[in-house]
């Protein structure tokens, strides 16, 4: 049983903090723990700041999620922007383009359980996270 | 915009976070560190955080930075009130702070700063005895 999600635009700081705010709210009413309430609102703000930095903005979806068995959280970030050319390495840690510490993508994949990224060099890139209830 | 307030409490600036911040913010707060300490020659920075619910990598980069800058103006910065599921999380996402110092809470990063203060001395003070450093802060604690 998944609710509709709710979608924020990702154009500016603010809208960053609506993101963080959003998910904390989400995360609460499925009854995340603490720790994994903190991992995935963390690991949202590196990805909406990401759509706004790299991406040139775009919009952020949070739905709850529900497999039979446990309830979670998904979320999809989406920008029209550049794309990421080689994934593998803006998946390590340290590497960036942007002059932050490198650790945005990586970090937030060490903090989710699933992480799915489409991207292609001038095609935009969609990230979708999912954290699940323990 | 939001302005994070900088509080002087004697030879120590108090900066309590109680907002979640835009990345500006936190750029701003940045700047107004670096004036305070210039403008009052404050020798200690004692950042709160008990009332932030996430540290993502900006913030903790930022606050990496501020240590650096106070450093290089001659004052030390001393993170206090790190919830544990936040030092859980920027473990976990790579972040380990290095170069700052912490404390539990305001308190212990008073007594943190001002032994680290009275070392300073010691060290200036070729004649002082080494050991008389550690008198204070064993008292306090």
């Amino acid at each position: 049983m998944s609710e509709p999600g709710q979608r924020l635009e990702v154009a500016s700081d603010q809208d960053v903090v609506r993101v963080r705010q959003l998910v904390r709210t989400v995360a609460v009413a499925v009854k995340l723990s603490l720790v994994d309430q903190t991992k995935l609102v963390t690991a949202a703000s590196e990805l909406a700041r990401n759509t706004l930095v790299y991406g040139g903005g775009g919009w952020a979806e949070v739905e709850t999620v529900d497999n039979g068995r446990r309830k979670g959280i998904r979320i999809v970030f989406a920008d029209e922007g550049p794309g990421i050319a080689d994934l593998d390495l803006a998946l390590t840690d340290g590497y960036t383009t942007g002059g932050g510490l490198g650790l945005g993508l990586s970090g937030a994949r060490r903090l989710v359980d699933e992480f799915d990224i489409v991207t292609e060099a001038g095609q935009g890139t969609t990230i979708t996270i999912t954290k699940w209830c323990r | 915009m939001e302005r994070v307030p900088v509080l002087k409490i004697g030879d120590i600036l108090l900066v309590s976070i109680q907002i979640d911040m835009e990345d500006q913010v936190a750029l701003q707060l940045q700047e107004d560190l670096a004036d305070r300490i210039v403008a009052t020659g404050c020798h200690g920075v004692i950042i709160d955080i008990s009332a932030l619910d996430i540290v993502d990598s900006f913030v903790g980069r930022t606050l990496a930075t501020i240590a650096s800058i106070s450093r290089v103006l001659d004052a030390e910065t001393v993170v206090v009130g790190m919830r544990p599921a936040v030092a859980i999380t920027l473990v976990e996402l790579g972040l380990s702070l290095p170069g700052i110092r912490t404390a539990l809470n305001v308190e212990l990063g008073m007594e943190l700063l001002a032994r680290h203060r009275a070392e300073e001395f010691t060290d200036l003070d070729e004649l002082g005895d080494e050991d008389e450093a550690d008198t204070p802060a064993a008292a306090a604690s």
